[in-house]
């Protein structure tokens, strides 16, 4: 939880757009073939062409993969679930969370949607916010509940 | 192309995989490389060139070390890198040269001391995250984002690829993964040159370690010590050569190297289907056969999930078959096409540059019917693959000597 209403916030990525409304994700788009990045390109890997726009991603999709992660670097904690999720056409990495991370409740194919979340504070007071893909049959979307499971 | 410009392989050698504490890399590469040298009966006076990997220490200059360890005569020394690909790429580079014209007789070798490195592309220790939240790095991260946006872990990315497969197929579950493994293992028990040589039973493979669901601890390549190395020449130069080493030069009928095409999502979750099949496409061409032809393969099962979407990429089977084409038997060593009869990655070992020249020399070993327990008997032609994340794909065929 955040010290107060009204500390600072970050995105722990830059793709990731905290202070427009709804959280969003943002891509680099080649305005020659349309390919999407999220990080910045001299030249389209596609088409070579170099010119970009940024774009919001959909934040609705569906999980094209996962694995659940049980053994990771010293420090991350696990189990966690790792995936990608088509967002309308878009391919996201991402974290699938708010669900418990086994078989029995993550499927490819099931209909996500972003979500976002606190990882911590700093000794500013700025709380950092990640994002991650929640079941998008699960009814609490409140962004600050989000990472407590 | 006339058949003096055909290149072969004349001599090529693995050492046992497995851990090696009391040799360092120079002293693995030496014994492959001296054992090559033996096994097509020539000596380091006759190599023109040298290509040379060894990925986890890729400054160091593993072929000027190794010269100075069996033999400084001068000739060129490339060192390649080129994640897991790297074997395939020196053997690659050192047929580039003698095809070339160049040179008239190469040495590949690859070698590599991972013997209780753990676990792959999770960088080790994660990141501290800092004091106060600074963007860095091209994605602007305030943190380390291992963990918290997928997973950087190769247990974890391989995993992704085998359940995408399912998604878009159909009919993978967790057993049929671990089926996969449990052939590899069985194959492994004929390899006295595998890391490991033990069966495991089905429950005994579900049962272990979870790493990264679906793959468990005995369904990941296993981490060892290993060098291999292949001496090749052109047609010209083996008519030159004595009647047995004729007869036991191994034809290479395609050496193919790829790298994957943009598609959507490469640069999200590694594709390593496009440039597997584009690899195995020019490869048949170049060898003027099809994968029904094949009387063994060799594939890059670094997971169990990885081997099952490589039956598919490398045309083993229809496309979108290959769970058909494994619950067939196919792939196992009284199949029809077997794979992986060495055990594989997950029980032979992956000692990571040493992969791509032992795999070939796999099917070599069969190919000359020198094989002994594990032969596939009457084997003419095989094919070796590998890939490096990143991505490249090295795809060789190979052929046994008419003579």
């Amino acid at each position: 939880m955040s010290q107060t209403a009204t500390s600072a916030r970050v995105p722990l990525v830059e793709y990731l757009v905290i202070d427009d409304g709804d959280p969003y994700l943002v891509a680099n788009e080649c305005t020659s073939c349309g390919a999407r990045f999220f990080d910045r390109r001299n030249a389209c890997a596609s088409c070579s062409g170099t010119e970009f726009t940024r774009v919001r991603v959909a934040s609705e999709g569906e999980l094209r993969t996962f694995t659940i992660v049980s053994f990771a670097a010293p420090g991350i904690p696990v189990p966690f679930v790792a995936g990608v999720v088509d967002c309308d056409g878009t391919s996201v990495r991402g974290n699938v969370v708010n669900t418990d991370p086994d078989p029995d409740h993550v499927r490819v194919g099931m209909p996500v949607r972003l979500t976002t979340f606190p990882i911590g504070t700093d000794r500013d007071g700025t709380e950092a916010i990640a994002f991650g893909f929640e079941p998008a049959d699960h009814h609490t979307s409140t962004s600050t509940d989000a990472g407590s499971e | 192309m006339s058949t003096s410009d055909d290149i072969w392989i004349l001599g090529i050698r693995m050492t046992k995989f497995g851990k090696h504490p009391d040799r360092d890399v120079v002293d693995l590469a030496s014994e492959a490389v001296l054992g090559a040298l033996a096994d097509g009966g020539v000596t380091m006076k006759d190599i023109g060139v040298i290509a040379a990997g060894n990925l986890m220490n890729a400054t160091a200059g593993i072929g000027q070390q190794l010269q100075k360890q069996v033999g400084q005569t001068g000739v060129p020394v490339y060192n390649v890198a080129n994640a897991c690909a790297t074997g395939a790429t020196a053997l690659r580079t050192a047929i580039m040269a003698v095809k070339s014209g160049e040179v008239d007789m190469g040495l590949a070798v690859g070698v590599e001391k991972l013997s209780g490195a753990g676990l792959l592309g999770g960088g080790g220790v994660a990141k501290a995250d800092g004091d106060t939240w600074e963007p860095s790095g091209r994605f602007g991260a305030v943190a380390s984002t291992d963990g918290r946006i997928g997973t950087n872990t190769m247990p974890g990315v391989f995993a992704q690829i085998g359940m995408e497969y399912g998604h878009r197929y159909g009919g993978t579950t967790f057993e049929l993964f671990a089926r996969i493994s449990e052939k590899n293992h069985a194959h492994s028990t004929l390899n006295p040159l595998a890391a490991y040589q033990k069966q495991f039973t089905l429950e005994e493979i579900m049962g272990d370690m979870m790493i990264s669901y679906p793959n468990t601890r005995p369904m990941c390549s296993a981490n060892c010590d290993g060098a291999a190395a292949a001496v090749v020449t052109n047609g010209a130069t083996l008519a030159r050569l004595s009647g047995e080493q004729q007869r036991r030069a191994i034809k290479v009928s395609a050496s193919v190297l790829t790298t994957d095409p943009y598609e959507e999502a490469c640069q999200v979750l590694p594709n390593v289907n496009t440039l597997t099949r584009n690899a195995a496409r020019i490869a048949y061409e170049q060898a003027g056969i099809g994968p029904t032809d094949l009387d063994l393969v060799e594939l890059h099962d670094c997971f169990a999930t990885a081997e099952l979407v490589h039956y598919d990429n490398l045309m083993l089977c229809d496309e979108g078959g290959a769970v058909d084409f494994f619950e067939s038997g196919a792939p196992w060593r009284d199949g029809t096409t077997p794979v992986n009869v060495s055990g594989g990655l997950q029980s032979k070992g992956h000692p990571i540059s040493a992969t791509g020249i032992a795999n070939v020399w796999e099917v070599c070993h069969h190919l000359r019917g020198e094989a002994g327990d594990r032969q596939i008997e009457g084997a003419r032609v095989g094919l070796a693959h590998v890939i490096g994340l990143g991505s490249a794909c090295g795809v060789h065929v190979l052929e046994r000597s008419a003579a």
